[in-house]
């Protein structure tokens, strides 16, 4: 579904990424583990193709495309979503609006009819519910006075309307109380455990892991993945730290 | 206040960011000539409009002097989209416990000057007003919005409140805000506050995202921002039809 090859980006002339290299099959959920600054939110941003995220070198695959050749807009029609670790407010839009124009636009770029407003909100309160969203929360402000556990729940929410092929989750975990781990957590096995779908999980603890069991864990430090193995590798790292293991 | 049959010129601290061509050519007898509007105690009244794109070359200015009675109410909601000079002024006095609400649309591109000239006159006690403005400008159009609140000295309980804010969508355009408070009566509230920026990248970032194209990205971001202008207007339909002859500016804009 998603294969990166040797991969090298920039951010200010700073060199990020430096050959990292990735392949993701349909059915696999992967868990990207590492130290602060090795590069994991960049390969997020890279990913979803921010203005700012210079590609060096290397390519990247996504659905049988070049996907660094599509626009960022593109890449999320081709079934590809982005979870933000800081999901974005905007003012004077409500989430009913921005989801059900970002959905139908998505559906255009694919050929696709749009839905009515009617067809929108039965689908928008059923992943509400599934993320025990009040659908009150989905009529107001894109994020605006959201907490922040409230803002990474909102992102699951998209993720259901929008029903991607492949979710990169950067750090959906931080932020959250017990419950709300528990409950992102059901919320990304029922959307995304699927054998057609694939997840990569960004993050710094084992703990999101608990319930989103991931099939391969990878190392990634100085811009490089350094280690591949199974859910046995969070474990691990959570015991011995991040520089026992990848050194 | 310029005298009757002299033209105003740049020089004018009123008229500083006006079109100096427009001014050079302009008939100072229409120029000079004011709309006016009284509004009786405890009635309230409106007037809405929108100054669509005229022919090449035209400039309009269009000026209001409206007093407003007792307990009485006065709404004025413009958009300015078009002309290569369009000026709108209003100049309002209130009565005690009168209230003025104003909410004005800028937006264009080209070599536009488009702007509004605001004086709120609180003559007498507990008088309020609520004044907001939106900007959005491209090209090498500018977006000006001159407010001057004057509070006369036994209009004590006043709360007057201005806003402006301007969006520039390119390099080139700018916006001009100058607020002027004069007051003489210490038992007051007034507030003022002007920011000009750029789009938010990050939050276009985030719509792309989710797959939204720059255009229609855009559009959102910017039917919330000048959505501000139109919050108090309460006919639905009056408001929706002042939000798409602002929003069909930007369809004719090639961003």
């Amino acid at each position: 579904m998603l294969t990166i090859d040797n991969l090298c980006a920039e951010v200010a002339g700073k060199p990020i990424l430096k050959g990292l290299s990735l392949s993701i099959g349909a059915g696999e959920i992967h868990a990207i583990m590492g130290p602060n600054g090795a590069g994991k939110s960049t390969l997020a941003y890279v990913l979803g193709g921010r203005p700012g995220y210079e590609v060096t070198g290397g390519s990247a695959q996504f659905m049988g495309k070049d996907l660094l050749d599509l626009e960022t807009h593109e890449r999320a029609a081709l079934g590809l979503f982005l979870g933000f670790q800081y999901p974005v407010e905007i003012p004077g839009v409500s989430n009913v609006q921005f989801l059900r124009e970002a959905l139908n636009a998505q559906r255009g770029a694919r050929g696709e009819a749009p839905l009515s407003g009617g067809e929108f909100l039965k689908l928008a309160k059923e992943k509400a519910a599934l993320l025990k969203m009040d659908m009150e929360m989905l009529k107001r402000q894109v994020n605006v006075g959201f907490s922040g556990g409230e803002k990474k729940r909102a992102e699951m929410v998209q993720m259901g309307i929008l029903d991607p092929a492949f979710a990169v989750l950067d750090e959906t975990d931080s932020g959250l109380d017990i419950d709300a781990l528990r409950i992102v957590g059901d919320g990304i096995n029922t959307i995304m455990r699927k054998p057609e779908k694939a997840v990569l999980l960004i993050t710094h603890y084992q703990r999101l892991l608990d319930y989103v069991k991931p099939d391969f864990v990878h190392v990634l430090a100085a811009g490089r993945i350094v280690k591949t193995g199974g859910p046995e590798l969070a474990l691990q790292l959570e015991e011995e730290g991040y520089e026992a293991v990848a050194a | 206040m310029t005298e009757a049959n002299t033209l105003p010129t740049t020089r004018d601290e009123d008229w500083r960011y006006a079109d100096s061509a427009f001014l050079g050519a302009a008939d100072a007898e229409a120029l000079n000539s004011w709309q006016v509007i009284g509004v009786p105690a405890g009635e309230t009244s409106q007037i809405t409009s929108c100054y669509p794109d005229t022919q090449d070359g035209a400039g309009k200015v269009e000026r209001f002097r409206v007093h407003v009675g007792k307990g009485g109410r006065f709404e004025a909601f413009f958009v300015i989209a078009g002309g290569s000079y369009t000026r709108v002024e209003v100049e309002v006095t209130l009565d005690d416990g009168a209230h003025f609400e104003f909410g004005g649309v800028t937006i264009g591109g080209g070599n536009k000057t488009q702007e509004f000239v605001t004086r709120c006159i609180h003559a007498q006690p507990n008088g309020t007003s609520n004044q907001t403005v939106r900007a959005v400008q491209w090209g090498k159009s500018s977006g000006n919005f001159l407010g001057r609140i004057e509070v006369a000295r036994d209009a004590q309980k006043t709360d007057a409140a201005q806003n402006f804010r301007a969006l520039l969508l390119e390099k080139g355009a700018s916006a001009n805000t100058k607020p002027e408070l004069e007051i003489f009566a210490d038992d007051v509230k007034c507030a003022h506050g002007a920011a000009i920026g750029a789009l938010d990248e990050s939050a276009g970032f985030y719509m792309a995202a989710r797959g939204l194209p720059p255009e229609i990205a855009r559009k959102l971001l910017l039917q919330a921002f000048i959505g501000d202008a139109f919050a108090a207007l309460e006919d639905d339909a009056l408001r929706e039809s002042l939000m798409e002859a602002a929003l069909g500016q930007l369809d004719k804009a090639a961003l």
